[in-house]
């Protein structure tokens, strides 16, 4: 708000006066009782989301943050906080990983913090150990978590931050943590990667580095270990007790000494949590590592409408229609947006903006995707592309068409031209899911699978195959005829008790906390930040070069 | 237009060098301007540049740093003198101004001394030879000795006969220089041995005199002007009784509570005394003046004082312009019955020194300087800008402010008000100090007398009251909008301009961000709770109360200003963050808060009580007492440093033994450097465990 406005830069100069264009967007009757009925729902989800997430901050309970605290040490966003440049933005993800995921196992944040921030002026991705919670150890999600982490940094070129302090595997659910590909060794097989392609690795070892823990500072490209504190060693006292029968204190077997005066493992010697993190900020220095965008920039504006107008304009009921561009009103600068093909294929939306002054193509839904909506999509795909825009999907579809007509029509080869697009382009991709995200219109619309850099999702959000009455209905369809081919009754009443339990387990399982919880989808965000946590995202995204992107063949 | 004057030799002056540097040498150069006479400066390498250089229509350097080979040089500035073409030299205060070797010379060389005749100097130099023609001249003097034999036994047995306490000085002293009180025989010698080197030091003359001391005086000087026409005048007394350290730091005009008969006796006793020596140009003759008003003469300064602008103010007179005429052979410009006193004034002298550490002189750069702003009736005396250094080499006088009002206590008003507008930020000023000083009760009723620092000590050096919690607020909204600023100007200058990581929001996702912030204040250390809320505020909880605090920053000629709102109530001070402390100066005051210093960063402990005593200042060893292996015990003499034309001892901060001494005689220490170690003892290691 303070922000002197002198600041119009070069690229200010870009602006014709033939470029004061009406702005998107409508005033909405906030007096509506439509509208209140959305407003209230949608912040009731919003303060759920809140409410959970200060519980999750807290990490493992009051106990285990006092005896944490007792040692000496800073909880883990302490640490973040002070690590990162002053007052600065941290981007946290996936916040619910883990969340009601171990039945009566309560595993916040899945026991580690990951996000970007910057630090010393460059972006980076900070991995933090919560030793609150059970000991730092790695639950299945907290391998997870921490391998999109590493994704997402290997993706968008950012140096990793690794804040170590874990007791390492959590032994009860081992089988589930060791030996697969996306298990515990694949985030020291990424390290070495990333290192390999210049992304610089940085450990500081606060607390534990035990077992294969200790190849998070050994094969990072610099260290730090604080002193007391911090240990690093493939087998700790216990077992080389039992193995040798050598009786060794944690200090003198991996300490800040051993490994700064002796082995080598460690670089930078600390005297406390604070040293070591202004220690870590001086190595960022040293990285010698210069953000360049490969696109061009503008002064960034705030949108003209209040983002919280979007709790009444998008409520919680998927089942009501909204325009997407009010939502883009609210998202893009100054709430501006070139529109591409306004009148073609109009149930997608497709039109240029700036969000923090950086070019975005948005692709957003404004109902189900028929043949002329997929072949405008892909025609946009591939102007973004070939203009180096990164993308930004706005998804609440319900699917592909479908019936006789469509499927003559060759919907499905239409389809299969925009997730091609989607798939090859290689333009920054972010994917925003504001509404219901359905069966293949997930696949257009870049889905998980199609490795958005960034997925986020609102809290009124569902995922799921199909919604959950489709399904029961589609069920229901197949029983009746079966029922009839058996010669059977098929009552209402039955009808009514095989729907029920699918549509609760779809409504279960299409909850975004579901989703969330188990690493579907980078984080659920307040609709009124999204403006923020996609200038955050595409801010990091633009860290790493924007390649050529060359595509798949387009069935014709 | 340039105005001329013509000497008895009929010579103008149209060039004058100044021989001095800083205010004094500024002080001169307005009023040669402002008269058309062009001014030379001389300078030495730490004054390169000085404001008085840049002021000066010419300059010339005259060597090294050290006085002694740069502004006490008599044959260097007589060189530049002869070089430039000037016609005179004014010597300003201290250096050569009262020297009697530097007046002959000038006069042999045919350059034009702005100060009395050598013979007058030397007269009134020697303190002894002073008094006698004081005494003859029927101006009461204070009893004392003044011989030649300068032997310990001699020197002892006349103290003892003028009886206790009594005050050793330098024959050839001023300033206070080389002067010591003693209050018993027992500490005679030590302190006798103390003013000889100090006056040696100073004044290359280990002479002393001894005098009673008379108690709780008052200083009382009167300011006079002779011509060469045999006339004199007196422009009325100052009261100078407000000193440390033997030093003034506060003057008035006209000396508060004294009646115009006294008034008239002291200034015709003054010019008694300066037609006694046939007194040409300035001079000040001192007097002490007991509780009855009864005065003794003391001294007379033959230079223009630092003090002269109160007296100028009182009688709307510029009394270096006096000289000048006066040099050039004019007659006083004014008669006695001319000369009339008008209103008050005060100056108080801003030093850069310690107050709370016995007033020990300081040094280092100005990083910060604003002053009150100058009218005719606020002067600003100062030789120094923002950015300039107080140096080591010299005096650590920032500058005077003087002001004037109709009387006393609206001059007093004024004064205090201008006080708190004259920020400084970069070393310690007395200038906190000055506020209580002239805010203090007996003050204000004009008891003053040369004890009144000593007297009123604990209420002059108020200990520092805990900062408001809205002022913390203020502290620490204050460094957060620096840090914003940062940032900003960090973004400005990288490619990626726009991007909301440089926000400096602390957003954080679907949580609120608290930054726990440690100030300290004092000693002691707050916790401050910040969350930084969406709509730009900030929301502050020192203990159990919070704060709703945003603000803004802005500039305004060369200084960072705070705009912020508290709880609704606005407030605007002047911002300054420098190093590892928050200055915020408004109308209410100056708030100082610091932001503690993290362990890693603070290895090296500055209290010293450790291990062995820092050096205070950069300074020479002037002489050390303990060899490795010694014992000491708490408060054992050490050292003796000099630094700042001070002697500081240095004492042993515990019991122990030296195991190293670090500095010989005649070394240079720095700042905050150990000068001996001691053995480390049992209670230390298990301390540093």
């Amino acid at each position: 708000i303070l922000r002197p406005c002198a600041r119009a830069s070069p690229a200010g100069l870009r602006a014709y006066h033939g470029d004061s264009v009406a702005s998107l967007g409508t005033q909405p009757d906030v007096g509506s009782a439509l509208y209140q009925e959305n407003y209230e729902q949608m912040k009731a989800l919003v303060n759920q989301l809140h409410e959970r997430v200060e519980h999750i901050k807290l990490g493992g309970g009051e106990k285990a943050r006092a005896l944490h605290i007792s040692r000496g040490k800073l909880l883990p966003r302490e640490r973040i906080d002070n690590l990162i440049d002053p007052g600065s933005p941290f981007l946290e993800l996936s916040q619910f990983a883990g969340y009601q995921l171990y039945d009566n196992e309560e595993v916040p944040g899945g026991g580690i913090i990951t996000g970007i921030g910057r630090v010393s002026g460059v972006e980076c991705m900070i991995i933090a150990n919560d030793a609150t919670v059970k000991g730092g150890t790695y639950y299945p999600v907290t391998v997870k978590k921490q391998l999109r982490a590493q994704e997402i940094a290997m993706q968008n070129r950012l140096p990793c931050i690794y804040l170590a302090d874990s007791g390492g595997a959590y032994l009860p659910r081992q089988a589930d943590v060791f030996a697969d590909r996306d298990h515990f060794g694949r985030l020291f097989y990424n390290q070495a990667i990333m290192s390999s392609k210049n992304i610089a690795q940085i450990a500081v070892v606060m607390g534990s580095c035990t077992a294969g823990g200790a190849y998070v500072p050994a094969m990072a490209d610099e260290n730090i270990i604080v002193r007391k504190q911090g240990t690093i060693f493939l087998g700790g006292p216990p077992l080389v007790k039992a193995a040798t029968g050598e009786e060794v204190s944690a200090e003198d077997l991996g300490g800040a000494d051993l490994h700064c005066r002796k082995s080598g493992v460690g670089d930078h010697y600390a005297l406390d949590d604070h040293h070591a993190l202004h220690l870590t900020r001086k190595v960022v220095r040293n990285l010698n590592y210069q953000k360049k965008l490969d696109v061009t920039i503008e002064p960034s504006e705030e949108p003209l409408f209040p983002a919280d107008e979007l709790y009444g304009i998008v409520g919680a009921n998927l089942k009501r229609n909204f325009d997407v561009r009010e939502v883009i009103a609210r998202i893009v600068d100054g709430s501006r947006f070139t529109e591409f093909k306004a009148f073609y294929g109009d149930t997608l939306v497709t039109g240029f903006a700036r969000i923090f002054g950086y070019p975005v193509g948005i692709i957003g839904n404004n109902g189900v995707l028929f043949s002329e909506s997929a072949k405008k999509g892909t025609h946009f795909i591939q102007v973004c592309c070939q203009r180096n825009i990164p993308l930004l999907f706005l998804q609440n579809v319900t699917g592909f068409m479908v019936g006789r007509e469509y499927e003559a029509e060759g919907i499905t080869k239409d389809g299969a031209k925009m997730v091609t697009a989607v798939a090859c382009a290689q333009v920054p991709k972010i994917t925003l899911i504001i509404g219901g995200s359905y069966g293949a219109g997930n696949y257009g619309m870049c889905g998980r699978a199609y490795s958005p850099r960034f997925l986020y999702i609102w809290p009124n959000a569902r995922i799921s195959v199909m919604g959950g009455e489709q399904a029961a209905n589609v069920l229901a369809t197949i029983a009746k005829d079966q029922r009839a081919r058996e010669g059977k009754q098929f009552s209402s009443a039955d009808e009514a008790a095989l729907k029920e339990p699918i549509i609760k387990k779809f409504e279960e399982e299409g909850n975004p906390y579901y989703s969330s919880a188990r690493v579907w989808d980078d984080g659920i965000i307040d609709p009124a930040d999204t403006r923020l946590v996609l200038g955050l995202s595409f801010s990091a995204a633009l860290n790493a070069p924007i390649e050529k992107t060359d595509f798949g063949i387009f069935r014709m | 237009r340039t105005m001329k004057y013509t000497t008895t030799t009929g010579r103008n002056i149209t060039k004058v060098l100044i021989a001095n540097r800083g205010e004094i040498a500024c002080r001169v150069m307005r009023t040669a301007r402002k008269l058309g006479v062009q001014s030379v400066a001389v300078y030495s390498e730490a004054d390169r540049n000085s404001m008085h250089v840049d002021m000066a229509d010419e300059a010339y350097s005259i060597g090294p740093a050290p006085s002694q080979q740069s502004y006490l040089s008599m044959e260097k500035i007589i060189q530049v003198a002869k070089t430039s073409a000037a016609q005179a030299i004014h010597p300003g205060y201290g250096f050569l101004s009262e020297n009697m070797e530097f007046a002959e010379l000038c006069k042999q060389e045919g350059i034009i001394f702005i100060g009395p005749p050598p013979s007058a100097i030397r007269d009134m130099g020697i303190k002894s030879t002073s008094k006698s023609i004081m005494a003859a001249a029927g101006v009461p003097v204070v009893e004392g000795y003044h011989g030649e034999d300068q032997s310990d036994q001699c020197l002892k047995e006349h103290a003892g006969r003028i009886g206790y306490p009594v005050m050793i000085k330098a024959v050839r002293g001023g300033g206070g220089k080389g002067m010591r009180i003693v209050r018993s025989e027992q500490e005679f010698q030590e302190q006798l041995e103390s003013a000889r080197r100090e006056a040696k030091k100073s004044f290359n003359d280990d002479a002393v005199l001894i005098e009673k001391f008379v108690d709780t005086p008052r200083h009382v000087e009167v300011q006079v002007f002779g011509d060469h026409h045999g006339n004199a005048v007196y422009l009325f007394e100052r009261d100078c009784s407000v000193q440390r350290r033997h030093q003034k730091i506060i003057e008035e005009a006209p000396a508060p509570g004294i009646k115009p008969e006294v008034r008239k006796k002291l200034g015709e006793a003054a010019v008694r005394a300066a037609k006694a020596v046939n007194y040409v140009g300035a001079g000040t003759v001192e007097f002490i003046m007991d509780s009855k008003h009864n005065f003794y003469f003391m001294e007379m300064n033959t230079r223009l004082q630092v003090e002269h602008p109160v007296t100028e103010m009182i009688t709307g007179t510029d009394l270096v312009e006096w000289q000048l005429r006066i040099a050039a052979g004019e007659k006083i410009p004014l008669s006695q019955e001319e000369i009339t006193l008008q209103g008050h004034a005060f100056e108080a002298r801003i030093y850069a020194e310690d107050p709370s550490n016995n007033f020990m002189p300081g040094a280092g750069p100005l990083v910060h300087l604003s002053t009150p702003r100058a009218d005719p009736s606020t002067r600003i005396e100062t030789g120094v800008r923002q950015g300039d250094e107080v140096s080591v080499h010299y005096d650590p006088m920032i500058a005077k402010l003087v002001v004037w009002a109709a009387d006393r206590q609206a001059a007093l008003t004024k004064l205090r008000y201008s006080l708190r507008q004259y920020n400084i930020v970069g070393l310690h000023t007395n200038i906190d100090f000055l506020l209580n000083l002239s805010g203090h009760p007996e003050f204000e009723a004009g008891n003053v007398h040369t004890d009144f620092i000593p007297q009123h000590h604990k209420e002059l050096l108020l200990s520092r009251k805990a900062a408001a919690k809205e002022s913390l607020c203020q502290a620490a909204l204050g460094l957060i909008l620096k840090e914003k600023a940062m940032t900003d100007a960090f973004t400005l200058q990288a490619h990626d301009q726009f991007s909301p990581f440089s926000s400096s929001s602390g957003r954080r996702l679907n949580i609120s961000y608290t930054r726990n912030m440690t100030l300290k204040d004092g000693k002691n250390n707050v916790a401050i709770a910040v969350t930084y809320n969406h709509d730009g505020s900030y929301s502050m909880q020192i203990e159990d109360k919070t704060f709703q605090v945003l603000g803004d920053l802005y500039s305004e000629e060369d200084c960072t200003y705070l705009k912020c709102s508290v709880n609704g109530v606005a407030s605007k001070a002047k911002l300054i963050i420098l190093e590892n402390t928050i200055y915020l100066f408004s109308k209410e005051g100056s708030i100082e808060i610091d932001i503690p210093v993290p362990k890693y960063l603070s290895s090296v402990s500055s209290e010293g009580t450790q291990g062995g005593p820092l050096a205070p200042m950069t300074g020479t060893i002037e002489k050390v007492f303990v060899k490795a292996g010694d014992k000491v015990k708490a408060g054992d003499s050490l050292m003796v440093m000099i630094a700042m034309k001070m002697e500081h001892t240095i004492k042993a901060p515990k019991d122990g033994t030296i195991k190293k001494v670090f500095y010989r005689e005649g070394t240079q220490a720095n700042r905050h450097t150990p000068l001996v170690e001691f053995e480390e003892e049992e209670s230390d290691k298990r301390e540093s465990e």
